[in-house]
């Protein structure tokens, strides 16, 4: 009889995924990619977007704009990131714990404040430029491509410094060892052993820093002004008021998805080809260098940290300026706060509640769902595995519009509710969970399980028991990973927000819009708070001090 | 209540690939039955179809003439021994003993009771309160013991547990494995491949190859009466000539292709004049002559273990079986009067009495009374 039972309740498991899947994930993808080629008025099939698109500069040159300053933000990042998990692993370090956090903290705060905090400060009206003003010199423009470049670089250099300072450690001393008994030593060394072996993790740290860049609506859309890119196109096309967008919209959103998944098979092509595992036994020992060397060395790491955390410390100096609504006025208040609870409080509310009623989401469904691909695999739950990969490459505005389009009308109508939101969220973040249960399933041995049923618990209860509760730490800190990332979310509530839904990302943007700059520094403030202090719990949890996306 | 179990044309298959085409035993009640095979044999499968882990194709299992294929593994009422211990980790090892009684939801009372003497029986009382992975590889395996006989299962399954553990450790545990099952008289089925451990530790051993079971019989007797070439080479090491069968008025003899002939009073009916067949002799099974009657080779390698030395040998080609790994003999240092030297030609004599004949494809014993199944 029991027997029975399990089997019916991983029956509904696998339906519940496929239905959460298929309702929120794949019909509206496939709503999307229908009306990219609908007509909006005779409901016909027409290429007209797609022909619009490509032959007037103004739509076309977005591709051009969105490649250029990704492929530079990575590239730059790669640069960044690759040099201080080199010099952090290999090298004593100062306040190195201080430094981790840091940079960890610039990875999860919400992209847009980098580039809130940039105009802030060299803007137009921004207390650097204004400083050199006075002094007759010229501040270049910060707005437009440099700018993007700047603020998302920074932002993203992180994902690669947390995966490559991952390899590092697992790179055998031996190897390094064996390379000097052959002969080779010094930057050689460097060059044919190390990079070599952390190539892959290189490209992919490279494949998540392109496809967060490439996707990025806020940054660009707040301080890119003319240098138009895919996501705030599609955004304005979107949002504008003249009738068909909504299917020209939809047509770009349909170019920028085919785009990151050409970009993922690459990549994910190239890492299969060449991917193996390291494991070490004694990891390369710290050490000290001295002189001028070490002086340089924590010059160059302390500015890099320094430069990501400017967004932040600006965000939070500009939040206790006293403010007339959009004015700031001399002197230290806390008006910017009670200004933001007067009228905002509804956001700081909507934010918790959403993000946490998604996190319970995320952690049913993550483990469940990786119990499903990593346990019980067939065919249907392979179909699961792949399609719990597509959030990966779903820009999060496309999604937006994916849901609003497929939700806006007819059996089910979600829009401008909260749950759709709710649902946004879910979908977008639960592949970092799902990543970390699978992760932890896969190092758990059946035989556990096998132990704890010829014990006589039935598999659905061994899996309460014994299972579920092993994977708990790893679920967890996966599970905190998407509440925060869920926090920060912008680019698909800003499509799927209204009046009553908005979230607190959502209203910081509406805030720096209306150049209510003290309101949108104290939610900032507080987002960041939220953020660090989840983040703490995340540590003390995992008992590690560093996070894998 | 320990059980017999009836293994009947069992099948086990993945989609179209047949692991174990038919599959026949018996296990006695309070038996300690040994599966030993080389790896991808079938023997863990076979345990796992019995544990209710793998599903069953044809045939059918039974526990005292009850057909067990569709009882679900968690109400069969096994205890199980991991390879890799299985110790639940978030439990205290008192916990992990405990487990199974709570399932069964045995009072408190009896349950500290049974609980105690387990932790007594397999001597780990006193690191009963700490988590598991404070203790050492043999400490876990008497923990995953004492879990999986707690229960008062109707079988104990045990999948190699040993084989994680070093050299001398194993020894050690695999006495305590071979008391605790005696002391609790429980019906065990116990997978290895390795032959020394079998031979140790079973009532009876069942030698399987590609899904089929060789021979089972006593430890003793799977050594010295091989029921075919597979077993007389796999359980120790067996050297393997080439012979013919020659009846005539002093009895029947095997002659070897350079002519040496052996008279054996111990062949059964099948053995007829001019059969080819397979001479299996053990190394240990030589001895040393000094004229000319027996078999001829060289030493090509010697090498010295203490209690015995053994020596690698060169036949001619065609006395011997090709693709042997080695032809060996072995000396007793107690009694070696001489030690023979590399490249030094001696002959040896086989003891007739200890030797084995088989068919010349290798696949039945020709010895008087060597069974397939020894109850």
């Amino acid at each position: 009889m029991s027997s029975s039972f399990h089997w019916d309740f991983w029956k509904s498991i696998t339906l519940l995924s496929i239905i959460v899947f298929g309702l929120f994930l794949v019909y509206p993808l496939f709503s999307l990619f229908v009306s990219a080629f609908q007509d909006p008025d005779t409901q016909e099939w027409t290429f007209d977007h797609f022909t619009r698109f490509f032959t007037r500069k103004y739509y076309y040159r977005t591709i051009y704009n969105s490649f250029s300053v990704t492929t530079c933000v990575t590239i730059l990042a790669i640069i960044i990131g690759t040099a201080l998990a080199y010099f952090m692993s290999l090298y004593t370090i100062k306040f190195k714990a201080a430094v981790e956090i840091c940079i960890v903290i610039s990875l999860l705060s919400p992209p847009f404040i980098g580039a809130y905090s940039w105009i802030l400060i060299a803007g137009r009206n921004g207390i650097v430029t204004k400083y050199l003003a006075d002094l007759g010199i010229n501040f270049p423009s910060i707005y437009g491509f440099a700018g993007i470049l700047i603020v998302l670089t920074l932002k993203l250099y992180p994902f690669i410094y947390l995966y490559v300072s991952g390899a590092m450690k697992k790179i055998d001393c031996a190897l390094i060892e064996a390379a000097e008994s052959l002969g080779c030593s010094g930057i050689k060394k460097v060059v044919t052993v190390v990079i070599p072996l952390i190539t892959p993790t290189i490209l992919a740290g490279a494949l998540m820093v392109f496809m967060n860049a490439m996707a990025d609506f806020g940054t660009p859309m707040l301080i890119g002004e003319g240098f138009n890119v895919l996501p705030v196109m599609v955004y304005s096309e979107f949002i504008s008021e003249v009738g068909d967008q909504a299917n020209f919209a939809a047509a770009i959103a349909a170019i920028m998805v085919i785009i990151t998944s050409t970009i993922f098979m690459i990549q994910k092509f190239i890492v299969e080809r060449r991917s193996f595992t390291m494991s070490s036994l004694r990891p390369i020992p710290v050490t000290q260098l001295h002189g001028i060397k070490n002086v340089i060395m924590h010059a160059c790491i302390y500015l890099v940290v320094l430069l990501s955390m400017i967004p932040q410390i600006v965000v939070i100096y500009t939040s206790f300026l006293n403010t007339n609504d959009s004015i700031f006025l001399p002197g230290f208040s806390l008006t910017s706060y009670r200004n933001m609870l007067d009228s905002l409080g509804g956001a700081i509310t909507n934010t918790y509640v959403y993000s946490t009623l998604a996190m319970v989401a995320i952690i049913f469904l993550g483990m469940t769902i990786a119990y499903l691909t990593t346990r019980k695999k067939s065919w249907l739950t392979n179909i699961i595995d792949t399609l719990s990969m597509f959030p990966y490459i779903i820009p999060g505005s496309v999604l937006g519009i994916t849901l609003l389009l497929a939700f806006n009308e007819g059996p089910l109508v979600l829009s401008g509710t909260a749950v759709i939101i709710i649902i946004a969220m879910v979908i977008r973040r639960l592949p970092y969970t799902l990543r970390s249960s699978s992760a932890i399933l896969y190092q758990l041995s059946p035989s556990l399980e096998e132990a704890s049923i010829s014990l006589g618990a039935s598999p659905l209860k061994t899996f309460f028991k014994i299972t579920a509760i092993m994977m708990l730490p790893g679920v967890m800190s996966g599970a905190i990973l998407s509440w925060i990332t869920a926090i920060n979310e912008l680019s698909a509530s800003i499509i799927l927000y209204t009046g009553g839904t908005k979230t607190m990302s959502v209203a910081i943007y509406t805030e720096v819009i209306r150049a209510r700059y003290g309101t949108a520094a104290a939610l900032s403030t507080i987002l960041t708070l939220s953020t660090v202090i989840v983040m703490m719990i995340f540590f003390k949890i995992s008992g590690k001090r560093n996070v894998t996306l | 209540m320990s059980v017999e179990i009836h293994a009947n044309n069992v099948v086990k298959k993945y989609g179209e690939n047949v692991i174990i085409p038919n599959l026949n035993e018996h296990i006695k009640d309070g038996e300690f039955f040994t599966l030993l095979g080389p790896s991808g044999c079938g023997k863990t499968t076979f345990l796992r179809m019995i544990a209710g882990f793998n599903s069953i194709e044809a045939g059918s299992i039974s526990f005292n003439n009850e057909v067990i294929n569709d009882i679900p593994a968690h109400e069969r009422n096994i205890g199980m021994v991991f390879q890799s211990y299985a110790i639940f980790p978030h439990m205290t090892v008192r916990e992990n003993v405990e487990y199974g009684l709570k399932l069964r939801k045995i009072p408190k009372a009896e349950m500290k009771q049974r609980v105690d003497k387990i932790l007594e029986v397999v001597q780990i009382s006193q690191y009963q309160d700490r988590l598991p992975e404070r203790l050492s590889g043999g400490q876990q395996q008497r923990v995953a013991l004492a879990r999986a006989i707690v229960i008062h299962p109707s079988v104990l399954l045990m999948d190699e547990p040993l084989s994680n553990l070093d050299a001398k450790l194993r020894v050690e545990m695999r006495s305590a494995i071979r008391q605790v099952q005696k002391h609790v008289g429980i019906t065990t089925v116990y997978v290895t491949h390795d032959q020394e451990e079998a031979l140790s530790i079973s009532d009876r051993i069942a030698v399987m190859k590609e899904g089929q079971i060789q021979q089972t019989a006593s430890p003793h007797t799977i050594y010295t009466r091989p029921y075919n070439v597979f077993v007389s080479t796999f359980i120790g090491h067996s050297n393997l000539f080439h012979a013919t069968i020659r009846k005539h008025a002093e009895g029947t003899a095997v002659v070897f292709k350079d002519g040496f002939s052996l008279l054996m009073d111990n062949l059964n009916d099948e053995a007829a004049d001019g059969m080819e067949v397979v001479v299996a002799i053990r190394p240990e099974e030589f001895a040393l002559r000094s004229g000319t009657d027996g078999l001829h080779c060289k030493v090509s390698n010697k090498v010295f273990l203490g209690k015995y030395i053994n020596y690698e040998l060169q036949f001619e080609d065609s006395l011997i079986l090709p693709n042997q790994p080695s032809l060996e003999f072995t000396q007793d240092s107690g009694h070696a009067e001489e030690i023979l030297e590399v490249n030094q030609e001696i002959i040896l004599q086989p003891r007739v009495s200890k030797i084995n004949v088989f068919s010349a494809d290798g696949s039945h014993s020709l010895m008087k009374g060597a069974t397939r199944h020894e109850q």
